[in-house]
């Protein structure tokens, strides 16, 4: 998932938690039922898990850009240096 | 956001941190509903009171119970658990509290009843004090919700009592 999506679904579960657990508790609260509460919020559960779980191709529209191949070998890899030990007094 | 499982992770504990929240607001609705339960309870007979074999005053009860208790019940309520107990005064107890009889509600259909009904439980006093003895009954109720505090309170009837001697 590119770093688009990432956003993309990050924000996008809470937005759907959310309005899940309003709706739930507000047709909860109308129809004087705990259990319609319940059964809504776990709906809703269900859902933000469908949408933002799975990688999904839609959140790979905005895929980074990997650099060339030929354009990587006009600029060679930094080299390590190998450090110089120190002896303990 | 990188994998399957921190999104899967980020998805269940903010669920579970909403559901903390959904299951708060029916628990502060309850502070809002308008309560007024009645009852009304009448001795019908005193069956038995004798002294045990071992001291103590043993009294057996037909009690007649009439209650309301609908507005109790809520969207929150689970049941409401409700007993009556006989309240005395003695000089070894400041307070005596003997149940007498316990129902379990379950809905509020059920909750509006007259029950005609010996004591259930036995009510045997600490010694021998009950002759002649001026108690109260009184209706407890506990209110258990789905979610959130369970609250108590009661309805207290004086003037009731007993023979001035043994039967």
């Amino acid at each position: 998932m590119d770093w688009q999506g990432q956003k993309v679904v990050e924000q996008l579960m809470q937005i759907l938690l959310v309005i899940s657990g309003v709706v739930a508790v507000v047709v909860g609260y109308a129809t004087e039922s705990f259990r319609a509460m319940m059964l809504i919020y776990a709906g809703g559960v269900v859902l933000a898990t469908l949408v933002t779980v799975p990688n999904w191709p839609f959140y790979n529209h905005h895929p980074l850009k990997w650099l060339d191949q030929s354009e990587a070998e006009k600029h060679p890899k930094p080299q390590v240096v190998a450090k110089k030990r120190f002896s303990k007094k | 956001m990188h994998s399957l499982d921190y999104r899967a992770n980020a998805l269940l504990i903010f669920s579970v941190t909403a559901l903390a929240f959904i299951c708060a607001i029916p628990s502060f609705s309850d502070k809002f509903s308008n309560q007024n339960p009645s009852a009304e309870i009448q001795i019908l007979n005193i069956n038995r009171f004798k002294k045990q074999s071992y001291g103590n005053d043993e009294v057996s009860l037909t009690l007649d119970i009439t209650a309301d208790l609908q507005s109790l019940f809520t969207w929150n309520t689970k049941q409401v658990f409700a007993f009556v107990a006989a309240e005395y005064e003695t000089p070894k107890n400041s307070l005596n509290q003997v149940s007498l009889w316990d129902v379990i509600i379950p809905d509020k259909e059920h909750a509006k009843f007259r029950i005609q009904t010996s004591n259930k439980y036995r009510f045997i006093d600490q010694g021998h004090n009950l002759r002649g003895k001026e108690f109260n009954l009184t209706l407890h109720w506990h209110v258990m919700p789905k979610t959130g505090k369970m609250f108590a309170d009661k309805i207290v009837m004086p003037g009731y009592s007993l023979p001035d001697a043994y039967k």
